[in-house]
């Protein structure tokens, strides 16, 4: 089974059935297996803190939510996971591609990966780090916990978890 | 009339639906008018009413009226077409249009200039786009409500603001109550 299955079969086995996307070169595999699953009513979103909006709407209509995003996103939604996802204490999965780590080809994306868990850190977000593939065995375990706090919780998954960048 | 006059006078329309509501005086005065269960008043978060009321009305069947403002909208404009392009029936948009920045100061916001929402809904796609004046907002959000029909409706209103305190409900407590008020 691919780990982007097997990622998704984790959300769909904690009842997560509603979750938000803003693509990542990373995040394809399981975005396309999000879209895929009919036990999941995925929404694409244009900007993350707008996806959080979406999150913070389905979790208050009985539905676990979550986000599948880019590191950079973390620039773009403190104010929303301040003011509203831990403000309202709603629980918020957030799988995030760490682009910047190790096998990283853009140097830019190094720029928002050495703010990544110093953010996190600050925000008092709870974060795991996934970095062999074997890591993602902690995956459900994670999505329980963060149902049962009713916080946002961070899952970082870098370039050698994915398999690198092919031949760039 | 101003924003206020037009929630005092849809209040009782609203009682009986979900309703989330923008940040800053427009909850307040919501707040003031009519505060109950089946209010979700914004403390914080410009910008991610229209994005809250959709997830709400993706994730359950009651209609849902998200009440937000021209600046609130242009704060989070790609909004737009992820509503246009994920239609929900038991949605409605009211954008309460006074061209400012009402919370703030009533600074001009570009609604209030050359930019109308209405255009800019339907060029993403949206379906439903009803622009009206102050006055007709009860009859177009009821007709919207009864239509099951997602809707936008554009109320346009002039700027303005009312005296009235700040929302000291604690946010865990509004949000409880709002989702008691959802599965009920």
């Amino acid at each position: 089974m691919s780990i982007s299955s097997k990622i998704v079969d984790d959300f769909v086995a904690e009842g997560v059935e509603f979750i938000t996307t803003v693509p990542c070169k990373q995040l394809a595999g399981v975005i396309d297996e999000v879209e895929a699953r009919p036990e999941i009513h995925h929404v694409p979103s244009n900007k993350e803190d707008e996806g959080m909006g979406l999150c913070a709407g389905a979790f208050m209509g009985g539905k676990k939510p979550a986000i599948i995003m880019q590191n950079t996103a973390i620039g773009v939604t403190i104010n929303t996971l301040a003011t509203l996802t831990q403000f309202y204490r709603m629980p918020l999965p957030m799988l995030i591609s760490y682009r910047g780590e190790l096998r990283e080809p853009v140097s830019c994306q190094v720029e928002m990966a050495v703010h990544t868990k110093a953010l996190l850190n600050q925000m008092l977000i709870p974060t795991y780090h996934f970095h062999k593939e074997a890591d993602a065995a902690e995956l459900p375990e994670i999505l329980k916990y963060c149902f049962m706090s009713n916080k946002p919780v961070a899952i970082l998954t870098d370039a050698s978890f994915w398999g690198g960048y092919g031949d760039q | 009339m101003i924003r206020s006059d037009i929630l005092r006078e849809i209040a009782p329309i609203l009682r009986d639906q979900l309703v989330v509501c923008n940040i800053g005086l427009p909850s307040q005065e919501l707040h003031m008018i009519d505060d109950n269960a089946k209010n979700f008043y914004m403390l914080g978060t410009m910008g991610l009413s229209s994005s809250i009321g959709l997830g709400l009305a993706m994730a359950q069947d009651k209609t849902v009226i998200s009440i937000d403002g021209d600046g609130s909208v242009l704060t989070n404009f790609g909004t737009l077409p992820t509503i246009a392009n994920n239609v929900t029936d038991n949605y409605i948009l009211l954008i309460i249009d006074n061209g400012s920045y009402g919370s703030t100061g009533d600074q001009p916001t570009y609604a209030g200039k050359k930019t109308k929402l209405e255009d800019v809904a339907k060029a993403c796609g949206c379906e439903n786009v009803v622009t009206c004046a102050a006055e007709d907002t009860g009859t177009v959000l009821q007709a919207a409500i009864d239509s099951r029909q997602m809707t936008i409706i554009v109320a346009k209103c002039e700027s303005g603001n009312i005296k009235l305190p700040v929302i000291t409900i604690d946010p865990v407590v509004i949000r409880h109550r709002f989702m008691e008020a959802v599965k009920a």
